[in-house]
């Protein structure tokens, strides 16, 4: 199976392991992810205005880039994930939008959100299925109670996500399953760490983050698992009253599949 | 050639003020044909309508045009009229200039001309009208109610009690409905069941009404006065007239884990059952999804036990043909599934329960027999919040976009009694409107908030966070105070959307009645006619046609009631005559308008035909069965010959029609 | 139309709102994350506009306290989406010369070793332009 990959800044700088293990676990489970040539940041929040047009256009050429290749556009970040499918229903839904993009780049063939965006565990849920995944793992974290921290931006707008159940989601548990270990269900799994605030205003991202991981202890967990760079930088810092650690996910997938190497 | 009269109506001002009356008068009276037209205030006054039957007298007239108001208002009048002078009703056209001409216009040139069209137009249909003469059918005296809750026991009993059989199909094991399920009634508080009851004992004990109970409609043929319907009994695997219903089995049966629909599913029941103590038929019924003897033939424990013998496992489906001359639609409702509301973590917390579910759990009979104790641990909440329009009033596509109408009736009611039987609870309740119109029922609502301190607070929970401690984060906006609120609490009540019940959208279908985008059957007319389809013989009564409570629901109910019983005192029924018929000449036997006809009205036959060189041939053609016939008219566009036409609509009339427009 | 009723028409349009949809239940604001730390609250933000009154939410400091995070776009029963008025009127402010909330000298006294560029590019896009 081949994928057009998307990284997105973040991994290629402070995420670098949400990358690596992705590349890794990918690999081992027979996937192949084609980093797209010369994408751009996708700006790392969907702009809401309808008349932003220039701030959506690099994510409009990374979808291109992926229709022509004839591929999916598969991304990791959760950011970068909301980003691209926002924009891409913009371009499949909002005549004005779409037109106004396809003026700016000028392409060959008009761009109308042709292109399917999958999130990394999308991949693993529909394209593989986890209980694939759950055979082919060696090194199962059994016993280990894990929370899923899904934050804002992998589930919401949920018309526009399409991903899960927005308020009851289910696959970072069924994957935390798949690997061998425990999921623990807390109430705050879906609601925001305090996101970019953290520049502006310490102590709401503080509050916000704190207590999403003092709920998540609350339940018994013992780690929490994310898919965003954001989200796990301000569990790390910011939960200032807790101390679980917090893994992203890839890392404990290429663990499990015996395949980790630092 | 036709001779034909035109009478314009003012309508007060409604016509007169946008139409130029006169002008259109004097306008029609040169057309060919016409030989009288006039113009006056009231067509339909008893001074107007003689006008036309003067007219009819003294000029010999042999068809009339009256541009008046739509059809549907006023073309029986007028046709009565027509008879009474001793002209064809069928000779009689509306030219509608009101609804399609002088409500929408504003400017008077404009709207003159059109009439002056719309007159020439029903001038030229009527010189090809020919007079019809409707046909009489039989009326079956037999009524079918299709559900057997509250809605469907009120009309039964009223219809059987004016001296015709009526017939009950409930699908489940009982009558009884959703009101059998509740605790007290809003706004006397009276107990469910004490009243309810007796009335399900009325229908067991009349001699007029049979109840088929886990059943339901199958098939649907026929027309008003005179449909067939096929009813599937479903195999109970108990026979229901030896069954004594007294409840061995149903403490013997060693299958304990089925989920109680009745208590839904708070509690267990065995696999044979009987809903519940007062349920009519008091007879068990055995479910095949759990029965041990069904799924694996071991065990068989309910026979052996059962000193009347009823049991019966080798008992089939049972198809059943029974005719009746009307039929009402009692199918009721069901609340939503929560699954688009989980901030609510209905599924994340046994303590969050629908509103349903509180019932059951403050019922005496319900899965704690009363006390008011939460699910998770069986401990006294002391904090409650209710959360209103769950699912209701909802344009995001999660939900439904109507208010389910009774909520917050039920929720006054049980915030009220919590207060009452347990002091010492803390009972919010939010919501966004409080909507109390009914008699005491704003008193009612008052009373919980004033009387018993029920804390009402104007805004919305946006989020139901189960804590490890057993509490319910409750995050809520008050916006008298704007604030945004935090409180624990130990159960939240979910006042659930209502949505019709999903047997109706198929029954619908068989029915050929019509139904709206949320699946509620249509009325015939939302203020004139609210207890009919507009198919007739089709009859509406309760939930199924909006949310409604259970006053309301009694009402509408003993409504259609009277409406069944002006249908079955009749002994026959005048058919429309403007049906379809066939051109037998014309037919080439291909089909076409069988596979069209929503009623079944055509049939083929063999017919033996002489053709020009003296020989015999035999040809299939169609035929029509003009009682079953509605006049849709969906036969004759199908028809790639033009055989088929419709009498009072033929394609001439209608050509004739846009001719005259056209010109 | 005065410059009031065209402020109010340009933040309908960015924002592509239909303020009119709203019921005024509350959920918006029942279920937003940064309540506590915003003098005006979604539903007021809603209201407001609705109203005409964009003045004191352009003065608000709860543009700069929106998370983005798409709760109330989520939850609304009306199909309302707030957090777009919000951002409209933010932008609003921002795209004003000199009105930037966030300037690039400010970054390295925010930075630590860890921060991931998201954050910053995100902070940008919410608060310069």
């Amino acid at each position: 199976m081949i994928f057009s990959y998307y990284p997105g800044c973040t991994l290629k700088t402070k995420a670098k392991e949400l990358n690596f293990y992705a590349y890794q676990s990918a690999k081992a489970l027979g996937i192949e992810l084609q980093e797209l040539p010369e994408w751009q940041c996708c700006g790392g929040t969907y702009p809401m205005a309808k008349d932003e047009t220039a701030t959506k256009l690099s994510s409009v050429r990374a979808l291109t880039l992926a229709r022509d290749l004839g591929n999916d556009l598969v991304t990791l970040c959760s950011a970068c994930h909301n980003v691209l499918k926002q924009v891409n229903n913009d371009m499949q839904n909002d005549e004005k939008i779409a037109s106004k993009a396809n003026i700016y780049l000028q392409l060959k063939t008009p761009y109308h959100g042709e292109t399917k965006v999958l999130h990394y565990l999308e991949v693993l849920r529909d394209c593989i299925g986890f209980e694939e995944i759950a055979k082919k793992v060696v090194n199962p974290l059994k016993g280990k109670k894990i929370a899923a921290y899904y934050g804002c931006l992998l589930l919401r707008p949920s018309k526009v996500m399409q991903m899960d159940n927005p308020e009851n989601p289910r696959i970072i548990e069924d994957f935390i399953k798949a690997i061998g270990a425990e999921p623990v269900i807390y109430p705050f799994r879906n609601e925001c760490c305090g996101g970019y605030l953290t520049m502006e205003d310490k102590a709401l991202t503080q509050k916000k983050s704190n207590t999403v991981m003092g709920s998540a202890q609350e339940f018994g967990a013992e780690m929490i698992t994310t898919a965003c760079p954001l989200c796990l930088y301000n569990l790390r810092k910011n939960a200032t009253e807790h101390d679980l650690p917090v893994i992203y996910f890839t890392e404990l997938l290429a663990e499990a599949l015996g395949v980790k190497e630092d | 050639m036709q001779k034909i009269g035109v009478f314009v109506c003012w309508c007060g001002s409604n016509i007169a003020a946008t139409v130029d009356v006169s002008a259109v008068s004097e306008a029609l009276s040169h057309e060919p044909g016409v030989v009288y037209a006039t113009n006056y205030q009231y067509m339909c006054s008893e001074a107007g309508q003689n006008t036309i039957k003067d007219a009819i007298k003294k000029y010999g007239l042999t068809g009339i045009v009256i541009c008046s108001c739509s059809p549907r208002m006023h073309e029986a009048t007028f046709r009565k009229t027509a008879a009474a002078a001793g002209l064809n009703p069928y000779m009689v056209e509306i030219a509608n200039i009101r609804e399609q001409c002088s409500w929408i216009h504003k400017d008077m040139a404009t709207a003159t001309e059109k009439a002056i069209i719309l007159g020439k137009a029903a001038i030229a249909k009527v010189h090809l009208n020919a007079p019809l003469t409707a046909s009489q059918s039989p009326v079956v005296k037999r009524a079918l109610v299709i559900g057997g809750g509250i809605a469907g026991i009120q009309t039964a009993l009223d219809i059987a009690d004016a001296g015709f059989e009526v017939d009950i199909v409930e699908k489940s094991p009982t009558i009884g409905g959703k009101m059998s399920q509740l605790d007290k009634t809003f706004p006397t508080l009276d107990c469910a069941a004490c009243i309810l009851t007796p009335k399900m004992v009325d229908v067991a004990q009349h001699e007029k009404i049979k109840i088929y109970s886990y059943s339901e409609v199958e098939a649907v043929k026929g027309f008003v006065g005179n449909f067939e319907v096929t009813i599937r009994k479903k195999a109970r695997y108990v026979n229901e007239n030896v069954c004594t219903g007294c409840g061995l089995c149903t403490e013997k049966c060693p299958q304990k884990n089925v989920p109680n629909e009745f208590n839904l599913g708070m509690d267990k029941r065995r696999a044979i059952y009987i809903p519940f103590a007062q349920a009519v038929p008091k007879v068990a019924t055995i479910d095949a999804n759990y029965c041990m003897k069904l799924k694996t033939g071991k065990c068989g424990l309910c026979e052996k036990i059962c000193t009347a013998g009823a049991i019966d496992y080798s008992q089939k489906d049972q198809l059943i043909e029974q005719k009746y001359g009307a039929i009402v639609v009692a199918t009721g409702f069901n609340p939503i599934k929560l699954d688009n509301f989980e901030e609510y973590s209905y599924s994340q917390s046994p303590d969050v329960v629908t509103s349903l579910e509180f019932e059951r759990i403050t019922n005496a009979a319900g899965p704690t027999s009363g006390q008011l104790l939460r699910p998770s641990d069986g401990k006294h909440p002391h904090t409650i919040v209710f959360v209103q329009c769950v699912g209701s009033r909802d344009t995001s596509g999660c939900g439904k976009p109507y208010c389910s109408k009774i909520c917050c009736m039920y929720t006054a009611k049980h915030a009220m009694l919590t207060r009452e039987k347990y002091p010492d609870t803390d009972v919010y309740v939010f919501y966004i409107d409080v909507r109390t119109p009914g008699k005491n029922f704003d008193e009612f609502y008052r009373r919980a908030a004033e009387e018993y301190g029920v804390h009402y607070i104007k805004g919305m929970v946006g989020k139901v966070a189960p804590k490890a401690d057993g509490k319910l984060m409750v995050q809520a906006s008050d916006l008298i105070s704007n604030e945004q609120l935090h409180i624990d609490a130990d159960m939240v009540v979910l006042a659930t959307a209502i949505e019709p019940d999903k047997s109706a959208r198929p029954l619908a279908t068989m029915l050929t009645a019509s139904m709206d985008t949320n699946d509620f059957f249509t009325e015939a007319h939302p203020k004139l006619r609210p207890v009919e389809s507009p198919t007739a013989g089709i009859f509406l009564s309760g939930t199924c046609q909006g949310p409604k409570d259970i006053p309301e629901t009694v009402s509408q109910a003993g409504a259609a009631a009277a409406k069944v019983i002006g249908l079955l005192a009749k002994d026959t029924l005048t058919a429309n005559p403007c049906v379809a018929h066939s051109d037998e000449m014309m037919c080439n036997g291909c089909s076409s308008c069988e596979k069209v006809c929503p009623y079944g009205a055509i049939t083929y036959v063999d017919k033996e035909f002489r053709m020009p060189d003296r020989t015999v041939a035999i040809r299939r053609v169609a035929v029509v069965n003009e009682a079953v016939c509605q006049g849709c008219g969906a036969c004759t566009v199908a028809c790639p010959s033009g055989a088929m036409d419709l009498k009072g609509f033929s394609n001439s009339q209608i050509m004739a029609e846009v001719d005259a427009i056209c010109k | 139309m005065d410059n009031k009723e065209k402020q109010k028409e340009r933040i309908l349009r960015v924002s592509g709102v239909n303020v009119l949809k709203c019921m005024k239940c509350g959920k918006c604001s029942g279920t937003c994350p940064s309540y506590d730390e915003m003098d005006y609250h979604p539903h007021q933000f809603v209201y407001m506009v609705e109203k005409g009154e964009i003045e004191p939410l352009l003065k608000s400091k709860s543009i700069y306290k929106c998370l983005s995070c798409f709760a109330c776009v989520e939850r609304c029963p009306r199909g309302v989406e707030p957090a777009k008025i919000v951002e409209a009127i933010r932008l609003e402010v921002i795209r004003k010369q000199g009105e930037n909330h966030l300037k690039p000298n400010q970054i390295p006294q925010l930075l630590d070793e860890d921060l991931p560029q998201q954050a910053i590019v995100s902070a940008f896009r919410k608060y310069s332009k």
